[in-house]
């Protein structure tokens, strides 16, 4: 099946259910695969509707304090393209949930756009999300991402105009991924009024799937974002439980955390 | 979904960068589009009516053949609208022309001379040494004539808060000080590395009224102060201006701070021809971002004769891989919003360049330079760290000009140069900011304790 018609599922499926769809995000290689590897099958298991999973870059111009040390620490783990790829190709099968890719454009760029899509494609990737890279620099990778099958997931901003919100959801496919706050990725201790105002405008232009993430961490918040939007994407929360877990060291702590974490945030889902 | 893409070539040459630089020669930018080949973005063909009015909007902005461009999240792409928009405006508005032109004369103490090198000659052995004093500038440097312009136009936006990102503390002053003068609110990122090597202008600033963030991920240098001022920009862009302070970054920016950097060149070819009867052999600048070395060439661009070379800094030897040499060791690459030649690693992280000069310490260049370099207008050099402490020397006992460590850089090859031409020719150097800030690093290189 193709990446956008994997996520599809995954929406119809959580929506079904009366539910937006839950999206976990962990950055790849922090502390090292084999952890993020058994995150990700805790994650699926215990009530993931989708997965995202980072690709850390050395200048994460989106990302908050959390992911950045996230990256940072991946990074000098000595994570790189093809381990996570490899990672990809042995864990999706065994997930039951689609995985949706984010990565830096100059990742992409550097290894080629054409095979960085063709081998995540062929690594079990349903679709990618690239934080700056606007769809007017994205024609190419557009282009590839059709051929392969792979689903290209656009964001909207709060700052986005209407021409612009036309424009990034046209170019979307599988869902548009709503901005929540003019602003970095990290927990806040609010729902911004402007991200259900977002989602309220992007509805006008698109009928994809809007999921909203950046700032959310807590059920509360998940819930008010979760009666208006199809999907809830929680990054920095996820990534700092796993970090403390990791840090505490005790064997099998992380998949305990990350998977208390995923209940909680997934009761919080119901409309 | 299918989007159908229509030939790329074709829709360019309405946008891109623009190609009316004041004073410049045939602009590098803008008309100029190359091929595709190496960026993001080539199409396919075949369209529907339909989709025509989408199609139209994926028309890149900014291109310097395959180099420049848009790559920020979409949080910043209406605020570089708004800037570009207000820029074009303010480009055509006399009033604006008029205000900065004065403001250059009276504020900025513009424009600055030039000065021939005579001691330096005899050392260098060979052609005429001119020097474009960038460092007379009000706060010693030419970072005053960016930060200046932007000022002018965050005003003009209404923007109350200016941010910028600096290196050696040169283009920190600079923001601090225009913001001063406008009663503008200013926030500096700076690598805390950085902040260490000049602690001198960190005091400036914070006299100036400024607020100093120390930058601590990464290498603690310039590339990390850049990612987090696009990120104070990201999150306070509706209220905030970035003051970028090299010809890097998105478009427009390096259309924008070349535009403004302009004016050394315009008053160098003029003063070149009034001092020496005829244009210069050579223009030498160093390039870290590249926006002095900018400045100074584009007047100079449309001039055949006259070879543009610019400097970057070779650290402790490109063998070292402790370099800062993104033109000349480094490959195509996405950084800081824009394609250009970064020092990069096979996944693309970026690598963290060296250099004994902050404002140089930067692992990426501005996009005009990877462009000149592709088309052979410009070509690009390296100098050492101990090459350029040598020039530094060699300035400071021939000429009593104390020069910036970048300067330096530029200098040393302008030197080397020098001794391989005739009497007959001259060389230009864009002596872009004075060395007072480097005085303890330079010190230290020399085993000197103060």
């Amino acid at each position: 099946m193709k990446g956008a018609a994997l996520l599809a599922k995954a929406f119809a499926r959580a929506a079904g259910e009366g539910r937006a769809a839950l999206i976990p995000y962990l950055v790849a290689g922090d502390p090292n695969l084999e952890v993020t590897g058994r995150a990700l099958l805790t994650l699926a298991h215990r009530g993931a509707d989708l997965l995202e999973l980072g690709i850390p870059h050395s200048d994460p111009l989106a990302d908050g304090p959390v992911i950045q040390a996230a990256s940072t620490r991946a990074l000098a783990g000595g994570v790189t393209v093809d381990g996570i790829f490899s990672l990809l190709r042995e864990v999706t099968p065994r997930l039951g949930v689609p995985v949706v890719l984010l990565v830096y454009a100059n990742t992409v760029f550097r290894r080629g756009v054409e095979r960085f899509v063709r081998e995540a494609a062929a690594a079990g990737a349903a679709g990618l999300i690239i934080p700056d890279l606007p769809p007017e620099e994205g024609r190419e990778y557009i282009a590839a991402a059709r051929r392969a099958g792979v689903a290209t997931v656009f964001l909207a901003a709060p700052t986005s105009t209407p021409e612009r919100l036309r424009l990034v959801a046209s170019c979307s496919e599988g869902f548009l991924y709503c901005v929540s706050v003019t602003g970095v990725t990290g927990e806040r201790r609010e729902v911004p009024p402007e991200a259900l105002e977002l989602l309220r405008r992007a509805r006008e232009y698109t009928r994809l799937p809007l999921s909203v993430g950046f700032g959310l961490s807590r059920p509360e918040q998940v819930q008010v974002v979760a009666r208006q939007a199809d999907g809830v994407i929680v990054g920095s929360a996820v990534v700092r439980v796993l970090h403390e877990a990791v840090q505490a060291g005790k064997e099998g702590a992380a998949e305990e955390a990350v998977g208390s974490l995923i209940e909680e945030l997934r009761a919080a889902t119901r409309k | 979904m299918s989007l159908k893409l229509k030939s790329l070539r074709e829709e360019r040459g309405a946008t891109g960068a623009s190609d009316e630089v004041p004073g410049g020669g045939p602009a590098a930018g803008g008309a100029a589009e190359g091929p595709a080949a190496g960026r993001p973005g080539r199409p396919s063909a075949g369209e529907t009516a339909a989709e025509e009015t989408e199609e139209k909007k994926l028309s890149p902005r900014g291109h310097f053949g395959p180099f420049g461009g848009q790559f920020v999240p979409e949080t910043l792409m209406p605020a570089l609208a708004e800037l570009e928009e207000a820029y074009e405006e303010a480009k055509r508005d006399p009033a604006f022309q008029e205000e900065l032109a004065a403001l250059l004369r009276s504020y900025v103490g513009r424009p600055t001379p030039l000065y021939r090198a005579r001691r330096l000659e005899e050392r260098a052995g060979g052609a005429a040494l001119f020097l474009k004093r960038e460092d007379l500038n009000h706060t010693g440097a030419h970072k005053i004539n960016n930060a200046l312009g932007q000022a002018l136009l965050a005003r003009r936006m209404g923007k109350k808060r200016v941010i910028a990102e600096t290196g050696a503390g040169q283009h920190g002053v600079a923001v601090a000080t225009v913001a001063a003068a406008f009663g503008l609110e200013c926030v500096i990122y700076m690598g805390e590395e950085d902040m260490r090597r000049q602690a001198l202008n960190v005091f400036r600033m914070r006299l100036l009224g400024a607020e100093v963030r120390p930058v601590r991920s990464g290498t603690a240098t310039l590339k990390e102060a850049t990612s987090e001022a696009i990120r104070d920009w990201v999150t306070n862009v509706r209220t905030t201006h970035y003051i970028i302070g090299s010809v890097v970054g998105p478009h427009p920016y390096p259309t924008l701070v070349a535009d403004l950097q302009s004016v050394i060149g315009r008053e160098a070819r003029e003063q070149m021809l009034e001092a020496w009867g005829r244009l210069p052999r050579a223009v030498v600048a160093c390039v870290g971002g590249g926006s002095n070395a900018l400045g100074i060439f584009q007047a100079f661009l449309g001039d055949e004769g006259v070879e543009l070379v610019g400097v970057e800094a070779a650290g402790e030897g490109i063998a070292t891989g402790r370099h800062a040499a993104s033109l000349g060791a480094g490959t195509p690459g996405i950084l800081h919003g824009s394609l250009s030649y970064v020092l990069q690693d096979e996944d693309g992280q970026i690598r963290p360049a060296h250099s004994i000069s902050a404002g140089l310490d930067y692992p990426g260049v501005g996009p005009q330079h990877a462009y000149l370099k592709e088309t052979g207008r410009a070509r690009y050099v390296a100098v050492t760290d101990q090459e350029a402490l040598a020039a530094f020397q060699a300035l400071t006992e021939a000429e009593g000009i104390i020069p910036a460590l970048e300067s330096a850089h530029a200098l040393s090859y302008a030197l080397r140069l020098a001794g391989e031409l005739s009497e007959q020719e001259a060389v230009l150097v864009n002596l872009s900011g004075r060395g007072d800030k480097d005085v303890q690093v330079v010190a230290a290189a020399l085993g000197v304790r103060l």
